[in-house]
C-alpha cells in the first residue's frame, strides 16, 4: 500500500488510496483542513460502488451540498462509515456552479441517499440526476429558488451575517415587519398571483404514489383511496404528514410530506456566529437538546483544534447520558399512547423525564433549551447539591424505575401480541437505507458510534452495545430498555470518575476563532447518528453549516417499512422510527 | 399462566395509587403539610418523591434554581444618597452576542468632547424574540444584564422593554440569585481594591517623584 499523498494524514491513516485504486480519477484534497478525495462526477457512481463493494463502506452518513459562491464552484460532500467500526471517509464531486448544477444520484448504490439529494435539490438546486422522486422536501413544490444558496435572501433580511450593525453604537429600534414589509421583501414565481394559485405539489405527489397501481389477485382492478394521515393527527408527533394509498386496510403506497416545521436552521445557522448557533441547536431535537449541544460542539472543537476540559467531558457524558434515560422512557410511554394505552404509561415516563429536567434546569438555567456546551467545555460546573441529586437518581430511583417500567409492561400480553413479529426493518435494509440508532440495533446491526468511532471520553467505560435480533416492534421496544440499563452504567462509572478541575479549556470569549477549513463532528443520539458538517472560511460566521438529522434520515425507508401492512400498524411503526419534528424538518 | 403479565402491570399502578395515600397519612402523622408549603413541593421534586407528583400552579409554585433565566434585565446600585448608577458601560458586547439579535442600544457621545459616554442612553429588548439563552449575562464583563426569574411573560401586543422596564435594582438581582451575587461582589470588590491601589501606587509614585 502506497502512502497516501495528503496535506492530512490523519483523514487517510487508518484508510487506503484511493487515488492508487482510480489512478487519473480520484485526486486527494488539497485544500489545508479539509480531507477526503475528490471524484468526478462521471465517475461518482462508479467509485461509490467500489467503495460499498470492495472497502465495505456500507452506510453513507450523510450527503449534503456546498455552495461556493465566490469561487463559483458547488460541491456534493459525502460521509460514508463501516458499520464494523473505525472512522469514516469523506469524499466529494466539485461541478461549476451553473444551472443546471448536475450530480449523479447514489441512489442505487445506497438508496438512503433517497431525502438527503432531495433536500439538497431543494435547498441548493443540484439536480440528481438518475433520482426517480426528485421532487422538493422540505419547501413546497413551485417555491421560486432554492434558499440554501448563498445569493438567496430570507424575508426580513437585514444582513448577510450577525452581528446586525443596526444594534449598536446606534440601536434605533424598529420592528423589523415595520423596516422591510413581507411583500417587498418575498421572491414569487413569475405571473404569481396567490389568489388563483392552486398547489401542483399535491398533483406530482398524488403522481408519484400512482406508481404502485397494481391489480389485484384475480386480474380486477379494484379502486384504491389516497388517504392523508397529518399533518395534524395525534399519532404522527408533530406535523407530519403521510399520504397513503391503501387497498382496503392495507397500505400499497406511502409518501412522506415534510417541511410544516421547516425554518431554513441550516441558513439561521450560516447566518449566526459559532456560539450563536449553541442555543438554535437546542431547538433541533428539543428532546434531547444536550445532545445537540455535545454535537455541535463537537464539530466546532475539531474544526478549532482545541482540547475539552477532562471534568467538562465527564459531565458532557453525564448529561447527554441523563438525556437519553429520560428520551427512551418518554419513548416507550408515548408509544403505548400511540397503541391506545393512553396516558397512564405516558406519564409515569414523565415523573423521571420531569426530575432529570429539574437537574438541566438546575446546571443550565433552563428545562429542555438548556445551551449548556461551549467550545473546549460546558457553561458552568454542576454544584455540589445537583451532583448530590444526580447520584440519587442514577444510583437509587432510576434503576428502580426502569425495572417498574420493566415490569409494568415488558409482559403485558396485550402490548406482546400487538408488537410481536410486526416487522420493522431488517438490518441489511437498514443499513442500505442509513437508518442508524435504536432502530438499526434492534434490526441486529450493533452498531453504535460510542463504540465504533469513541468521542469525548466514551473509550473509558465499560458498557454493552445494546442489541436484538428480530427487528420487529418488540424489539424496538425491549431495545430502549436495554439502552436505558446501559446508559445507567455509563453514568455510573462517569459519576464515580469524574474529576476535579477546570470546566473550559478556553477562556470564555464572545466570538471565537476558527481557521478555515471543515469538519464532521457526530454523535450517537439518542435517536441515531447526530452529525454537524461545518465549512469555515474563517470567517465568523460559518460559511456552510449543516446537520444530519437522524430523525430525517431515519424516515426514508418508511415506504418500505409500511408497504402491505396494516394502516393501525403504520401508527406504531412510525412511532417506533421516533422521530421529532424539530428535527425532522428543521 | 396468560394474563400474568397483565396482573403483574396492574400491581404497579396498584402500588402507585396507594402510594399517595400513603404519602399523605405519613406525612399527616408527621404533623407536615404535603401540599402548599415549600417542604412539600421540595419533597415532591426531590429524588424520593412517590405518590402524587403534580405541582398545583398557580397556587403551588415550582422553587426555580438559581441558574434558571428568562428574559433578562438590566441592573442598578443604589448609592447611598439614593440615586441610581447604572451598571451598563454600553459596551455592546451583548448586542453583539445576541443570537436573535433582539438587543438594542443607543450609545451617547459627549457633545463637548465627542468620546462615548460609558451610559446607555436607550436600551430595548425585543422580549418576543428573546429565546433565553442567556449569552448576555454570560458574557457581560460588568454583570449589568441579568436573567431574569419572572416568567410569566404573556401579553396582548408586542412585548418590547425599554430601559424604564429593564432596570431592576442590585437587590432584587441579590434575591433571586443570592449565590451569583455573592460572587460577583466578591469579584468587583477585588477589582476595585485592585484598582484603587495601584492609584494609591501610581499616586505614591507621582509624590516620590515630585519630592526629588
Amino acid at each position: 500500500m502506497t502512502t497516501p499523498v495528503s496535506p492530512s494524514p490523519t483523514a487517510q491513516a487508518s484508510s487506503f488510496d484511493l487515488a492508487a485504486r482510480f489512478p487519473n480519477i480520484v485526486s486527494a484534497e488539497t485544500r489545508p483542513n479539509f480531507k477526503g478525495w475528490i471524484v468526478p462526477k462521471e465517475n461518482l457512481v462508479e467509485v461509490a460502488t467500489a467503495l460499498r463493494d470492495e472497502f465495505g463502506y456500507d452506510l453513507l452518513a450523510t450527503v449534503t451540498g456546498v455552495d461556493y459562491f465566490p469561487e463559483n464552484k458547488m460541491e456534493v460532500v459525502y460521509h460514508a462509515y463501516k458499520t464494523t467500526g473505525g472512522p469514516g471517509l469523506e469524499f466529494r464531486v466539485q461541478v461549476p456552479r451553473e444551472d443546471p448544477v448536475e450530480v449523479p444520484s447514489l441512489i442505487d448504490v445506497w438508496p438512503g441517499v433517497d431525502f438527503q439529494e432531495r433536500e439538497a435539490w431543494d435547498l441548493l438546486g443540484i439536480r440528481f440526476t438518475g433520482h426517480p422522486d426528485l421532487r422538493r422536501i422540505l419547501m413546497w413544490e413551485g417555491y421560486e429558488g432554492h434558499p440554501l444558496r448563498k445569493d438567496w435572501k430570507e424575508p426580513f433580511y437585514e444582513e448577510d451575517f450577525k452581528p446586525f450593525k443596526s444594534r449598536w453604537p446606534d440601536g434605533q429600534f424598529h420592528l423589523s415587519e415595520e423596516k422591510n414589509p413581507l411583500q417587498d421583501n418575498l421572491k414569487f414565481p413569475q405571473n404569481f398571483d396567490p389568489e388563483k394559485w392552486i398547489p401542483e405539489g399535491d398533483a406530482l405527489l398524488y403522481g408519484s404514489l400512482a406508481r404502485y397501481s397494481l391489480k389485484n389477485e384475480d386480474g380486477l382492478e379494484t379502486d384504491r383511496i389516497v388517504l392523508n394521515m397529518g399533518p395534524q393527527h395525534p399519532s404522527t408527533h408533530g406535523v407530519f404528514r403521510a399520504a397513503l394509498t391503501v387497498e382496503g386496510e392495507t397500505i400499497v403506497g406511502l409518501k412522506p410530506v415534510i417541511g410544516y416545521l421547516h425554518r431554513n436552521h441550516e441558513k439561521i445557522g450560516e447566518r449566526n456566529t459559532y456560539i450563536q448557533n449553541m442555543p438554535f441547536t437546542d431547538r433541533l431535537d428539543y428532546f434531547n437538546s444536550m445532545a445537540n449541544n455535545f454535537g455541535y460542539a463537537l464539530a466546532v472543537e475539531k474544526l478549532m483544534n482545541i482540547p475539552v476540559a477532562e471534568r467538562a467531558d465527564y459531565i458532557r457524558v453525564i448529561m447527554a447520558e441523563l438525556t437519553r434515560v429520560q428520551n427512551h422512557l418518554v419513548f416507550i410511554g408515548n408509544l403505548l399512547n400511540d397503541l391506545g394505552a393512553m396516558y397512564t404509561p405516558a406519564l409515569y415516563a414523565f415523573e423521571e423525564r420531569e426530575l432529570i429536567l429539574d437537574i438541566f434546569e438546575a446546571v443550565s438555567g433552563a428545562r429542555m433549551m438548556c445551551n449548556y456546551f461551549r467550545f473546549g467545555g460546558v457553561v458552568r460546573d454542576v454544584p455540589d447539591d445537583v451532583m448530590q441529586k444526580i447520584k440519587d437518581l442514577v444510583f437509587e430511583r432510576l434503576p428502580a424505575k426502569t425495572d417498574e417500567m420493566d415490569r409494568f409492561l415488558t409482559e403485558n400480553e396485550v402490548l406482546v401480541s400487538r408488537l410481536q413479529g410486526v416487522h420493522v426493518i431488517d438490518g441489511e435494509t437498514a443499513v442500505k437505507y442509513s437508518v442508524t440508532g435504536p432502530v438499526l440495533r434492534a434490526a441486529g446491526v450493533p452498531y453504535d458510534i460510542r463504540r465504533a468511532d469513541p468521542y469525548s471520553v466514551y473509550d473509558r467505560f465499560e458498557f454493552d452495545v445494546a442489541m436484538r435480533s428480530h427487528g420487529d416492534l418488540y424489539d424496538n421496544y425491549l431495545i430502549r430498555l436495554d439502552e436505558i440499563w446501559q446508559s445507567l452504567r455509563i453514568l455510573q462509572q462517569a459519576i464515580k470518575q469524574i474529576p476535579q478541575g477546570p470546566i473550559n479549556s478556553q477562556k470564555p470569549v464572545y466570538q471565537v476563532r476558527v481557521p478555515a477549513g471543515e469538519a464532521y463532528g457526530r454523535i450517537e443520539s439518542p435517536k441515531g447518528e447526530l452529525g454537524f458538517y461545518v465549512v469555515s472560511n474563517g470567517k465568523p460566521n460559518p460559511w456552510r453549516y449543516h446537520v444530519r438529522a437522524p430523525s430525517f434520515v431515519n424516515i426514508t425507508p418508511l415506504e418500505q417499512i409500511c408497504l402491505g401492512t396494516k394502516i393501525a400498524d403504520f401508527v406504531a411503526l412510525f412511532g417506533v422510527l421516533d422521530v421529532v419534528m424539530g428535527e425532522l424538518d428543521r | 399462566m396468560y394474563g400474568r403479565g397483565i396482573l403483574k402491570g396492574l400491581s404497579v399502578t396498584w402500588k402507585r395509587f396507594w402510594d399517595t395515600y400513603i404519602e399523605d397519612i405519613s406525612w399527616l402523622l408527621r404533623g407536615k403539610k404535603r401540599y402548599y408549603t415549600e417542604e412539600g413541593i421540595k419533597h415532591r421534586s426531590s429524588a424520593d418523591t412517590k405518590g402524587i407528583f403534580t405541582i398545583q400552579y398557580p397556587e403551588e409554585r415550582l422553587i426555580l434554581p438559581e441558574e434558571a433565566r428568562y428574559v433578562p434585565f438590566l441592573v442598578y446600585d443604589e448609592k447611598p444618597d439614593g440615586t441610581k448608577e447604572q451598571r451598563c458601560t454600553s459596551c455592546g458586547i451583548c448586542a453583539k452576542v445576541c443570537p436573535p439579535q433582539c438587543i438594542w442600544i443607543v450609545r451617547s457621545n459627549d457633545p463637548n468632547t465627542g468620546r462615548p459616554i460609558p451610559e446607555p442612553t436607550e436600551f430595548y429588548i425585543d422580549a418576543d424574540i428573546c429565546m433565553n439563552c442567556g449569552f448576555c449575562a454570560e458574557y457581560c464583563p460588568f454583570d449589568a444584564i441579568i436573567m431574569d426569574h419572572d416568567f410569566e411573560l404573556a401579553s396582548y401586543g408586542r412585548s418590547v422593554y425599554n430601559m424604564e422596564k429593564l432596570l431592576k435594582p442590585a437587590s432584587y438581582y441579590k434575591s433571586i440569585r443570592p449565590e451569583n451575587y455573592e460572587r460577583n461582589d466578591a469579584e468587583r470588590k477585588a477589582k476595585e481594591a485592585a484598582k484603587a491601589a495601584k492609584a494609591a501606587g501610581a499616586s505614591a509614585a507621582q509624590a516620590a517623584q515630585a519630592n526629588t
